[in-house]
């Protein structure tokens, strides 16, 4: 590892590095990244400048101050933000315990549906076996001999038995995906079905069968037969109630995440609305951009300016009128003849601008780093094996000609908080392996992705709370608002019922198919 | 003033002139049963599917007799002119054994208010 680095260091330029002073940097750093990265658009900022053992090439962000000294960058600045390196927020510490309690609670309540599920399942599985078997074991001696019929109806019972097994399996033994504050009304209403009918079996069983010792062997095993019959029906009831019924779409639902106003749109079933909240979170983690706090700020600090310039005395004496207070700034800002609309737009033109130029900049840096280097072909490999290199190696050696480029690119763009050096590294290697061309490499980077394509730690968004009018439980109804919060940002979604549609039909003759000439004609007599 | 627009109908009569082998009138026609009615540009209604006349020559006998352009064709020497094909309407303007035609038209026709015209 430190043999990479140090043929890194020869080929960066950047002279000063050594491998050592890197790594521990690099740990000292990640100690205290977390907090960090939460306060960096709120705290105030300071900066000082610590001696060369300089940092990796990324990651130094956040805390700084401007953003114009991009040239300056890879240099010898270390930031520190707040007073002291251990510090965390008040809201560090809310979501901690937040953790803490959520898990124990949620995990208890799992795991005891689970057991309760479980057991149930083993006693109504074992039913049929001990109907049949509990009459050869206590008056084997009375009991009629067991006929053709009887032996066959034993092989019957076996199979539907395996066939069950195999298909509770399949539709209950699933991982479960997801932790939901209420109980599955349907599930938890077949439990209560499946219970009632076993117990009722038992109990025709115990006082009809068990007490009198009925000899008609026969009689017993189709008794046990049809327990097996009905359990493969209430199977069959279970898959209809809790699969195909949601399959059909009836409602689209339109998801708005409040920070900055992503939507889309999804089809569901009848489900029920917690149910509904969990399918749209499985899609956000895929569909929506990863939530990136580095872009709210410009808004942020435009509203800031828009009430900053108005301040209000009361010159008719103590008395506190605040609302009348409020609507008359509110007033003064909106006759107030403010450009800030002037220097949103040319704000705006510029980023473009910046961003572009860096962009085609890096475009070209890539194209040309990936131009040293080459794939060697299998006879080829036995010619040179002194200068060969693994992914790995041929992705650090190209990595210092495109790193400032891209460090640029993704400063402008605000996004270099989601890339460390050595996720950018591990990407390009896996890139250099599966032959991809610059831009499949850098597709990953032009344009933000999906949360599921980051680091868990930059999520922002692991914890989900279910914010409801009706009860959760409830299926869905056109109109019906509910709102997934989670700390920093909330997803608003929107249920609307697919409309009735009224479709009929018109049959048209393909012979029917025919045109004259529009005919203008003008003659001279 | 006010333009009163209205329409009247007016005889006139055409001789033909001789040039070499043929008998020429000195105007062109358009329109007929057969035409699409939506493409003339001097019927009121766009459904008339009328003769019209398109263009006059100048100095030819239809000018001097008085037609005009933009003017409607209802009768040709007495044969309806107004349900006619294009092609129809031709062969009755140019009969060979005829050198004088007399077209009944009809014209439509701006005419500034009588009250104004009194005043001035």
């Amino acid at each position: 590892m430190s043999a990479a680095m140090d043929t890194e260091s020869t080929y960066s330029g950047y002279s000063h590095y050594s491998g050592h002073s890197k790594k521990a940097h690099r740990q000292g750093r990640d100690r205290h990244k977390s907090p960090r990265s939460k306060d960096g658009s709120r705290s105030e900022k300071s900066v000082t400048i610590q001696t060369p053992p300089a940092e990796p090439l990324l990651g130094n962000d956040a805390s700084r101050a401007e953003e114009g000294q991009d040239d300056n960058w890879g240099e010898t600045t270390t930031a520190i933000t707040g007073t002291s390196e251990h510090s965390i927020s008040q809201e560090d510490i809310a979501r901690i315990s937040k953790d803490l309690e959520d898990s124990v609670g949620l995990d208890c309540k799992r795991y005891l549906g689970l057991t309760v599920a479980a057991v149930l399942g083993l006693l109504v599985f074992l039913t049929p076996i001990a109907f049949i078997l509990l009459p050869q074991i206590l008056w084997r001696d009375d009991l009629e001999p067991c006929g053709t019929v009887c032996e066959g109806l034993f092989i019957s019972v076996a199979f539907k038995l395996l066939i069950l097994l195999i298909g509770t399996w399949a539709l209950f033994f699933r991982q479960p995906k997801a932790d939901i504050p209420r109980v599955f009304v349907f599930r938890a209403l077949l439990l209560v079905l499946i219970f009632l009918f076993v117990f009722s079996y038992w109990l025709f069983y115990g006082v009809r069968i068990l007490d009198s010792k009925d000899t008609n062997y026969q009689g017993i095993v189709q008794y046990a037969v049809s327990l097996v019959d009905a359990l493969l029906f209430i199977h069959y009831l279970a898959i209809v109630l809790l699969e195909l019924r949601q399959l059909q779409p009836m409602f689209t639902v339109k998801v708005v995440r409040s920070t900055d106003g992503e939507s889309r749109y999804y089809s569901l079933g009848h489900l029920s609305i917690q149910r509904a909240a969990l399918v749209v979170l499985e899609n956000y983690y895929k569909d929506f951009t990863v939530y990136n706090p580095a872009l709210l700020t410009a808004s942020k600090s435009r509203a800031a300016k828009h009430m900053a310039g108005l301040k209000v005395y009361n010159v008719d004496g103590p008395g506190n009128n605040a609302s009348g207070q409020s609507r008359a700034m509110i007033a003064a800002a909106a006759r107030r003849r403010d450009s800030s609309h002037n220097e949103l737009y040319y704000e705006e033109a510029d980023h473009e601008r910046r961003v572009k130029k860096r962009r085609a900049r890096l475009v070209v840096a890539v194209e040309e780093a990936f131009t040293h280097i080459k794939r060697l072909q299998a006879e080829e490999q036995q010619k040179a094996p002194g200068e060969m290199m693994d992914p790995r190696e041929a992705a650090q050696a190209i990595f210092p000609s495109m790193a400032r480029a891209l460090q640029k690119y993704l400063r402008t763009t605000r996004q270099q908080q989601y890339h460390s050096m050595e996720s950018i590294l591990q990407h390009l290697s896996f890139c250099i392996t599966n032959n991809m061309t610059p831009k499949a490499f850098l597709e990953r980077y032009l344009n933000p992705g999906p949360t599921l394509q980051y680091d868990r730690d930059r999520w922002f968004s692991k914890q989900w709370t279910l914010v409801s009018e009706e009860a959760v439980t409830s299926g869905l109804q056109d109109g019906i608002v509910f709102v997934l919060k989670c700390l920093d940002f909330s997803l608003v979604v929107n249920v609307k019922k697919i409309p009735f549609i009224k479709l009929s039909e018109e049959f048209i003759d393909p012979k029917s198919h025919k045109f004259v000439l529009r005919l203008q004609s003008e003659t001279s007599v | 003033s006010y333009f009163i627009f209205f329409s009247f109908q007016q005889r006139i009569e055409i001789h033909k002139l001789r040039q070499g082998d043929n008998l020429i009138l000195g105007f062109s026609i358009g329109g007929g049963i057969d035409q699409d009615p939506a493409q003339n540009p001097f019927s009121e209604d766009k459904t008339d599917k009328g003769i019209y006349v398109t263009r006059v020559t100048e100095g030819g006998p239809a000018e001097v007799a008085g037609l005009q352009i933009g003017d409607k064709i209802m009768q040709v020497n007495g044969w309806d002119m107004t349900m006619v094909t294009h092609d129809q309407a031709r062969k009755r303007l140019t009969k060979r054994n005829e050198e004088v035609v007399r077209l009944l038209v009809t014209r439509q026709s701006l005419q500034k208010a009588v009250q104004q015209s009194m005043m001035s």
